[in-house]
């Protein structure tokens, strides 16, 4: 379209070199508009992860690096059982963070889209959830400590209400606050793309079930879940991911008590252990990609912007 | 969907998401009093009497690392970040709008920089230098980390912007004899402004709070967040609360700089058009 509507008018003198530059420009403009952002991926995102790939092959001892093609790395890694353990916990850890997130995700945004009615307060709302996004990660972990601490809030509560004699010791430092912290950094990544769904559903489509006779929960069941599935597919692919590649929550949060591949991963970069690293990220990756893909299959993200 | 009467379902739903609002901003409140603890006072509640002691002690250099060095650092980078982002996103979502050979690619290889683990654009960007022998520094290699993360974030939105945009707009402005760089000055930038605004919030607050993307490409000098997450080891009193309270102020009042500057510009429109009549 842009084509027919810059053809150029014969009325100057110098009209046929700036024809023929007006008509190149078109042709090559795309490349030199995606250029910047090409080249930026291509250096940090691209080429270092194919070193990865190459240094997974490396030799090393404790002093260096050896450019080498050996395949060590990934038989040490996949005959520990370390490794499946950790991995194991992993996944427990992304399971469960996916189960509680959609569930708060799925609750929170059909609140937002069908039980509020103004726009205004949608929008405000709206916003209300996602400013600690803005904040923090860090930060944020750092602040459940006064909440769950020995002498936490929640402890000297439920001490004080006759519920407990002892403090609770497992809220802290344990597989229950690393999956509480990861609900609480990342259950924002499922409202949003959920609630994007929802306002798009035609209103028609809930009068019409509500018309036909459902009730209010097989309107949810039949009507909404299922055109909402776009979201979850979208908030379930960056809360995964996320989990997966995870290292400062499970070491801040377990206390060094609990493990996963990505604090697998750091403790190896932090030991020098490169290529043990270098092939432990790209076992993950691969892990990673095979899950985006399964669950790519629910959602063409191009046609949900 | 206008029934008059809210059912019970309503007062169900508003206390979760009450409860969810509190689960959100809780703890952020607590550690945003316990900040204020006393010289005496220590991690956990109660409140041993209410000073700024922690908030000096902060500032004092020899107690908690390079505070200021590192926040400076982490505000340079955001602002470069922000900028590049707003810049190579906008630029390449104009492109997106044609056909051109490799955009399927350059799509997926943008998504694929949102789901490939942070550790692993750390260690790669880590390794690459190392190898290359060059110094990693926050300028330079941790910008391009921190750029893995916002530009595909950054991209996204301005499909979603170019998605929603009427090219009627441009029509019209071409048939008024406007040159395609006027089209663009004139009338595709200014309607995208609001939108371009957060996509530099999305940049500057994702860089400023990253962590992992930094860890191994910061080089010889601290962000913030890698000072806050050296503090968590080794710090065990309430100095660690108020660098989490100042943060996280900052970051409000950067959040709120930005819906103000958002809703200004939205009036000095209106003022604009009521004055063309």
């Amino acid at each position: 379209m842009t084509l027919t509507a810059e053809t150029p008018r014969p009325s100057a003198t110098a009209a046929a070199g700036r024809a023929r530059r007006v008509r190149l420009l078109p042709l090559v403009a795309p490349y030199l508009q995606a250029a910047p952002l090409t080249v930026a991926l291509l250096l940090f995102l691209l080429v270092p992860i194919l070193t990865i790939v190459a240094v997974s092959f490396w030799d090393y001892d404790s002093v260096r690096l050896y450019p080498d093609f050996v395949l060590t790395n990934y038989v040490e890694l996949l005959t520990s059982p370390v490794t499946w353990k950790t991995y194991l916990n992993t996944l427990k850890f992304a399971a469960l963070t996916w189960a509680i997130t959609l569930g708060i995700g799925f609750t929170v945004a059909y609140f937002l889209a069908f039980h509020v009615r103004s726009t205004t307060w949608q929008m405000v709302l709206f916003l209300v959830c996602t400013i600690p996004f803005w904040t923090s990660n860090i930060i944020r972990m750092i602040s459940w400590i006064p909440f769950l601490g020995r002498n936490g809030l929640l402890n000297s509560g439920l001490i004080s209400a006759g519920i407990i004699d002892q403090p609770l010791e497992f809220l802290l430092f344990s597989d229950f606050a690393v999956v509480l912290a990861f609900v609480h950094l990342y259950a924002l990544f499922m409202v949003v793309p959920i609630f994007n769904s929802m306002m798009r559903i035609d209103r028609a489509l809930v009068e019409a079930a509500r018309d036909g006779g459902a009730s209010a929960a097989q309107i949810i069941t039949n009507v909404i879940l299922p055109l909402s599935k776009p979201g979850i597919a979208i908030g379930s692919i960056f809360v995964v991911t996320l989990v997966m590649g995870d290292f400062i929550t499970v070491r801040l949060m377990s206390g060094g008590q609990s493990a996963s591949i990505g604090l697998m991963i750091a403790n190896e970069i932090s030991l020098l252990q490169y290529p043990a690293a270098a092939a432990n990220a790209v076992v993950l990756l691969a892990v990673v990609l095979i899950m985006v893909v399964a669950m790519l299959r629910v959602v063409d993200i191009r046609k949900e912007l | 969907m206008n029934t008059t009467r809210r059912g019970l379902s309503f007062y169900l739903l508003a206390a979760f998401f009450a409860l969810f609002v509190l689960f959100l901003y809780g703890p952020t409140a607590t550690i945003l009093v316990l900040s204020f603890q006393g010289p005496e006072g220590g991690l956990t509640f109660p409140m041993n009497g209410v000073s700024l002691h922690w908030f000096h002690n902060l500032f004092e250099q020899q107690a908690v690392g390079d505070f200021g060095g590192s926040f400076r650092r982490s505000i340079a980078l955001g602002l470069m970040v922000m900028v590049l982002t707003v810049l190579f996103s906008v630029l390449a979502g104009f492109a997106f709008r044609r056909r051109f050979t490799g955009s399927g690619a350059l799509f997926y290889l943008a998504v694929a920089s949102l789901i490939v683990p942070s550790i692993l654009v750390s260690l790669g960007i880590g390794l690459l230098f190392n190898i290359l022998g060059l110094e990693p520094t926050w300028y330079g290699s941790a910008l391009g980390a921190h750029l893995t993360w916002t530009l595909p974030f950054g991209l996204l939105i301005v499909f979603a912007i170019f998605n929603r945009f009427n090219p009627a707009y441009e029509e019209a402005a071409r048939d008024l004899g406007a040159s395609p760089w006027q089209t663009v000055r004139h009338v595709v930038l200014p309607i995208l402004l609001p939108s371009l605004i957060g996509v530099g919030l999305f940049g500057f607050t994702l860089s400023y709070d990253e962590f992992a993307r930094t860890l191994m490409t910061a080089g010889s000098f601290n962000t913030l967040p890698l000072e806050i997450y050296g503090m968590t080891t080794n710090v065990t009193t309430p100095v660690l609360y108020a660098l989490g309270s100042l943060t996280t102020v900052f970051s409000f009042t950067v959040i709120g700089l930005f819906l103000l500057g958002l809703i200004a510009l939205r009036r000095h429109r209106l003022r604009r058009a009521a004055a063309a009549g």
